[in-house]
């Protein structure tokens, strides 16, 4: 088998091949890695790419097989990681300058359970920094560029990891989704994407943007291998006091049933048609097709207070952003930048010529913003008014719960954008979220599946649905009955329809994105 | 319900004096087109309290949870190396910062 | 009167004679004790606790608040707060949460600490403190009010380098240790002590000695105040007689004796009454109190700048303590301290001022072990009381602590004591012994052989000698002889001199009166 096959096989068939001895973790590891010296220059998904460690755990895992032991049925199958997990002995920056050469003591639970699975690591996915963004412009490190099309974004913030994925630098990859950087690049980049319910992964490790919202998921090209993997990652920590104490939903049995038989599909009404692209909505119209075709019901649920979850969102994000990167100061770890034309400086102000040379503009903004939001005299006003409204939010999810198994709409708005053109506009850029927020808000499982291509510019639009909390398994069942039907309609897979990324040509520089002091 | 800022009244010196409650060194220029951003921003935003909220229960976690904790026992901690590694400077096995104004 | 305080002329500030301060104005007192709890790790995370390890030995992700990293709340230290709460007798919280207060400081490692805010655990309770009686003799019991308790973390230790004696001010650099960082604390707050009059220093030293035996009881802490593990900010402003509008207060930080805290509030009254006798008016500033010259110097302005931005800590989940658990932790508290005290009180036959004493100076515990060990309650109480306590007090230090310093124990006074019973050392001889104990010379036994010191026992030599006194001093020998035996005093002084000192006093007296009536 050529390393070119290798890389073009799911997650699901990699473990099976690695599981009868067809091929071995080294030469599975060794593919990805190659594929990625072949393409990164054009996509720079990669942040840090770990050729050795990646191929010394895969030596230990096809060790172990010899010898015998019992081993994880996807062990050696390789991953990529969202650089806003931490991993020990290996950098992570959060597309951060301000984080540029830390390397962490300690691995993040999501990256110990990969470990402990025997899944060697390729590397560190770039994303936007601190995750703040839906583009990946925001990488301190520069953007990463859509496999579909190199002139446009992959996403974000995880743009990285869904880049990785869809440009077959690694079978797949851990995301994390505050208001939709699982999901929206997964919608623009062609493959599929799950946030699951908030505590249903551990935190630990993953370097927090919102807590309250904050959720580490998988990033795949196939419903199933999303299943594998959120089995791998998901259940209860100790170490997260937010981590809910019970079993993993059965993720991988829903995917593997794909049954939608009766099935009670809610359409959000404030969740499509005025501000979706024409050829996204067509998408997802079609795709409800579909699953009533598969046995499901229909019902139109509404959910008023949605038109207030982007603003919700955007006061509860940077409030409790502004303080959990408040750790990041130039005293412990980290970028340390003395101020110029200060003699002696304080602590103080190392601090802040720090945090003003080592965070970038949209950073900046936020913090400011939830500064504010936080502040004495305003707090009720703002984040005590969005707190009250997240529980209006919640209480509709609840109520449409009532009618329907699952909710569906169009993950986001729009097909993947050119790079700069939203960068100015920053109201522009978190309308991509619309859809993906509630979710995050009320705490629910989401996932995308792509739906097609829209027919006005050629690139992947995404399907999404959401599920009560804890019942993460109906996303898997309704995402895997709809693959298998849109699939079958494509003969293939919609990733098996994007251009060869090594075949594209090598694209001029992106626009500056990231901007520095002078 | 408190009286909303209206976008024209987060003035620069609101944004710099943010800035340094935040302790970010923010330059002149960032500080002019960070307070017309905000501005708009905060606008937007600030619909939230147009929304029916009254009588609702703030919602500060998403789910339920109460009582976690942890048993009163001792783990493992980093070695003062581990610790240490990533400080920008370090003396006597410990952290080294610049001088400090005032105590809290 | 108004004078300047000494030390040098930058912290030389007025202050107004205390009389003239308590007949002009009335004192608000408000007191803040912040606890460091013994748990074995801590707050939010599995290093341990242990005082005086190597720096930064008891540090992990958590304590360092490293990026990633999260905090989960050990279970102890929440039982020990609401344990305090009830014993503070508050009404413990059926639900609450933590809060994140944030403010920039390098010692604490995330720049927010996790602490509690408008949803404390315990809260609106009270603590009765004995003072002396307003008018007259004896004691009288000064109610505490409670505002709240709550729960957070410690933060690292910084050592100022560069500077003069490890000052903040002058200093190059610091050097942060983040052992202490994210030790449970519990703060407890009273509401103001409003009619505390002129005794106001004795009621807060009273307060934090009570509170310092309670949490003694509960066995929750070490509340060692020279080590942190107890530290007090004292809140004090002064409005006119007749006047219930409060004034301007001053907040001074760590002040971290008993003696310190008397001390303290007394200055601030006299420093508040000079300032606003002479028409000026107080800033409200947090401000530092210096052992040494027994003054204040203004810290940090209070500005309106100051905004924790407090908001419901999202990585954590609230506390709703079950009633079930809140009445099985009432059932562990110990005795009540103003009962406890009354019963000792009573055991002991100590009179109220006696008492009142023992508690202030923190002696309850050494003497009720020294009591146990078998000495008399009045032996225990003066030998503690004595030049141990003149000594700790110029130290700056608690007896118990200073005790433990020298290696002083209550065996130490049951031996003493029984060298006394026994006949072989009269008191002043005792005195000696007990100054070469304290000198670290040995146990009295050792002091005293090592010193000779011993009753003379052979009346041969006691005779002999008192014949010589009363040979030398015919005039004196008279007026006993004419029924004035005060006057045999004289004559006692100078056989005791004679015999070096090593006689019982009482048995030459009687010696003398005996050869002269
Ligand atoms: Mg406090
Ligand atoms: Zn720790």
């Amino acid at each position: 088998m050529t390393s070119a096959d290798l890389t073009r096989r799911t997650a699901a068939e990699l473990a099976d091949l690695l599981a009868s001895g067809e091929v071995s973790a080294r030469e599975v590891t060794a593919a990805h890695l190659e594929r990625t010296r072949a393409v990164d220059d054009r996509t720079h998904a990669y942040l840090h790419v770990d050729e050795e460690g990646a191929l010394a755990a895969a030596d230990e895992v096809d060790r172990k097989r010899r010898a015998g032991e019992t081993l994880h049925a996807a062990a050696g199958v390789p991953i990529a990681v969202k650089d806003v997990l931490v991993t020990r002995g290996l950098p992570t920056t959060c597309g951060s300058r301000i984080l540029e050469g830390w390397i962490p003591p300690y691995d993040a639970t999501v990256v110990r359970r990969l470990k402990d699975a025997g899944l060697p690591i390729l590397g560190k996915t770039n994303m936007d920094e601190f995750a703040m963004g839906s583009s990946t412009e925001h990488s301190a490190y520069g953007p990463t560029r859509n496999p579909w099309d190199l002139e446009r974004i992959p996403g974000g913030s995880g743009g990285g990891s869904s880049a990785v994925v869809a440009s077959h630098q690694a079978p797949w990859a851990i995301g994390t989704d505050t208001g939709g950087s699982i999901r929206q690049p997964a919608a623009v980049t062609g493959s599929v994407g799950v946030k699951p319910t908030y505590g249903g992964v551990s935190r630990y490790g993953l370097v927090a943007l919102a807590s309250s919202l904050d959720q580490a998921g998988p990033c795949t090209r196939t419903v199933l291998d999303a299943a594998l993997l959120h089995e791998i990652i998901g259940g209860h920590d100790p170490m997260d006091s937010t981590s809910i104490a019970g079993p993993v939903p059965p993720v991988v049995e829903a995917a593997r049933r794909a049954d939608v038989s009766g099935t009670r599909i809610g359409i959000v009404k404030e969740l499509s048609g005025e501000g979706f692209q024409a050829g996204v909505q067509q998408r997802f119209d079609e795709s409800v097709q579909h699953l009533v075709d598969a046995g499901a019901e229909v019902v139109e649920v509404s959910c008023p207070s949605f038109t207030y979850a982007l603003a919700t969102y955007y006061l509860i994000l940077p409030s409790e952003a502004s303080s959990n990167l408040a750790k990041f100061d130039a005293m412990r770890y980290g970028l340390r930048v003395w101020p110029e034309g200060i003699e002696d400086p304080s602590a103080e102000q190392v601090m802040a010529a720090t945090r003003d040379a080592g965070f970038g503009d949209e950073v900046k903004r936020r913090i400011i913003l939830g500064t504010y939001a936080l502040s004495s005299g305003y707090y009720d006003a703002y984040y005590g008014s969005a707190q009250k409204v997240r529980r209006l939010i919640a209480n509709e999810f609840a109520a449409a719960f009532e009618q329907a198994d699952v909710l569906v709409s169009p993950t986001a708005p729009t097909t993947a954008f050119r790079f700069g053109e939203k960068l100015d506009d920053p109201m522009a850029m978190y309308l991509n979220d619309i859809a993906t927020i509630p979710a995050n808000l009320a705490g629910i499982p989401g996932i995308s599946v792509p739906s097609g291509l829209a027919p006005e510019d050629g690139l992947p639009t995404g399907f999404q649905v959401l599920a009560p909390a804890m019942a993460d398994d109906r996303l898997y069942a309704v995402g895997a009955a709809l693959e298998a039907r849109l699939e079958a309609e494509w003969g293939g897979s919609l990733l098996g329809r994007a251009p060869d990324v090594q075949s594209l040509p090598l694209p001029a520089a992106v626009p500056a994105t990231h901007t520095t002091e002078a | 319900m408190p009286r909303l800022l209206r976008m024209s009244e987060l003035t620069r010196a609101d944004v710099a004096h943010l800035a340094s409650l935040a302790r970010i060194d923010l330059s002149e220029a960032e500080l002019d087109h960070l307070s017309g951003e905000l501005a708009i921003i905060l606008e937007s935003v600030a619909t939230v309290s147009s929304a029916p909220i009254e009588d609702v229960e703030p919602m500060s976690h998403p789910l339920p949870l109460v009582n976690v904790s942890r048993p009163d026992v001792v783990t493992p901690s980093l070695t003062p190396e581990e610790a240490l590694a990533m400080a920008p400077e370090a003396e006597e096995q410990r952290f080294s910062v610049p001088r400090i104004l005032d105590e809290d | 009167m108004t004078t300047m305080t000494g030390g040098t002329a930058a912290s030389a500030e007025a202050v107004l004679d205390y009389d003239e301060v308590t007949s002009a104005f009335d004192p608000v007192l408000g007191l803040e004790v912040h606890v460091e709890l013994h748990t074995a790790t801590k707050m939010f995370c599995g290093c341990p606790t242990t005082f005086g390890a190597a720096p930064n030995t008891q540090v992990c992700p958590v304590c360092l608040g490293l990026p990633g990293a999260l905090p989960v709340v050990n279970a102890v230290a929440v039982e020990s707060a609401i344990r305090i709460g009830l014993a503070l007798n508050c009404e413990i919280a059926q639900w609450c949460r933590f809060a994140r207060k944030n403010y920039f400081y390098p010692d604490m490692p995330k720049n927010f600490q996790i602490s509690q805010y408008d949803e404390p655990i315990a809260f609106n309770g009270w603590l009765d403190v004995e003072v002396p009686a307003e008018h007259g003799e004896g004691t009288e019991v000064f109610r505490v009010e409670i505002e709240r308790a709550h729960m957070e973390e410690d933060t690292g230790k910084s050592t100022h380098i560069g500077g003069l004696t490890g000052r903040i001010h002058g200093a190059t650099h610091s050097l942060v240790d983040y052992n202490r960082a994210g030790i449970p604390l519990i703060e407890i707050v009273t509401k103001p002590i409003v009619g505390a009059g002129e005794r106001a220093p004795e009621v807060a030293r009273a307060y934090v000695a009570t509170l310092r035996d309670l949490l003694k009881a509960l066995d929750v802490s070490d509340v060692k105040m020279e080590q942190g593990s107890m530290r007090c900010d004292v809140n004090l402003s002064l409005m006119p007689k007749g006047s219930s509008q409060f004034g301007t207060r001053s907040e001074t930080k760590n002040v971290n004796s008993l003696r310190s805290v008397e001390r303290a509030v007394r200055f601030e009254m006299c420093r508040h009454g000079a300032v606003l006798s002479s028409g000026g008016s107080i800033v409200q500033e947090t401000r530092h109190w210096h052992e040494d010259t027994g003054v204040t110097t203004s810290g940090r302005v209070k500005s309106d700048a100051e905004d924790y931005r407090y908001f419901p800590e999202p990585d954590l989940v609230p506390i709703a303590p079950s009633r079930e658990l809140v009445e099985e932790l009432r059932a562990t508290l110990p005795e009540p301290p103003t009962e406890r005290r009354k019963r000792l009180q009573n055991g002991w036959g100590f009179s109220d001022l006696e008492m009142r004493d023992v508690v202030n100076a923190g002696l309850v515990e050494l003497i009720e072990e020294t009591v146990a060990a078998g000495a008399s309650p009045a032996a225990a109480r003066k030998w503690w009381s004595g030049e141990i306590a003149r000594r700790a007090n110029a130290e700056g230090q608690d007896v118990p602590t200073y005790a433990g310093v020298l290696g002083v124990t209550p065996a130490h006074v049951v031996e003493l004591e029984s060298l006394i019973t026994s006949g072989r050392l009269n008191d002043s001889m005792a005195r000696q012994a007990w100054e070469g104990v304290l000198a670290g010379e040995g146990t009295p036994t050792q002091v005293a052989d090592a010193r000779g010191l011993e009753l003379v026992q052979d009346t041969g030599a006691l005779e002999a000698a008192v014949d010589e006194v009363i040979a030398a001093n015919p005039d004196i020998a008279d007026k006993i002889r004419d029924g004035k035996v005060q006057a045999v005093g004289a004559l006692i002084g100078q056989v005791m001199k004679a015999m070096k000192g090593q006689a019982d006093a009482a048995a030459v007296r009687e010696l003398i009166i005996g050869k002269l009536t």
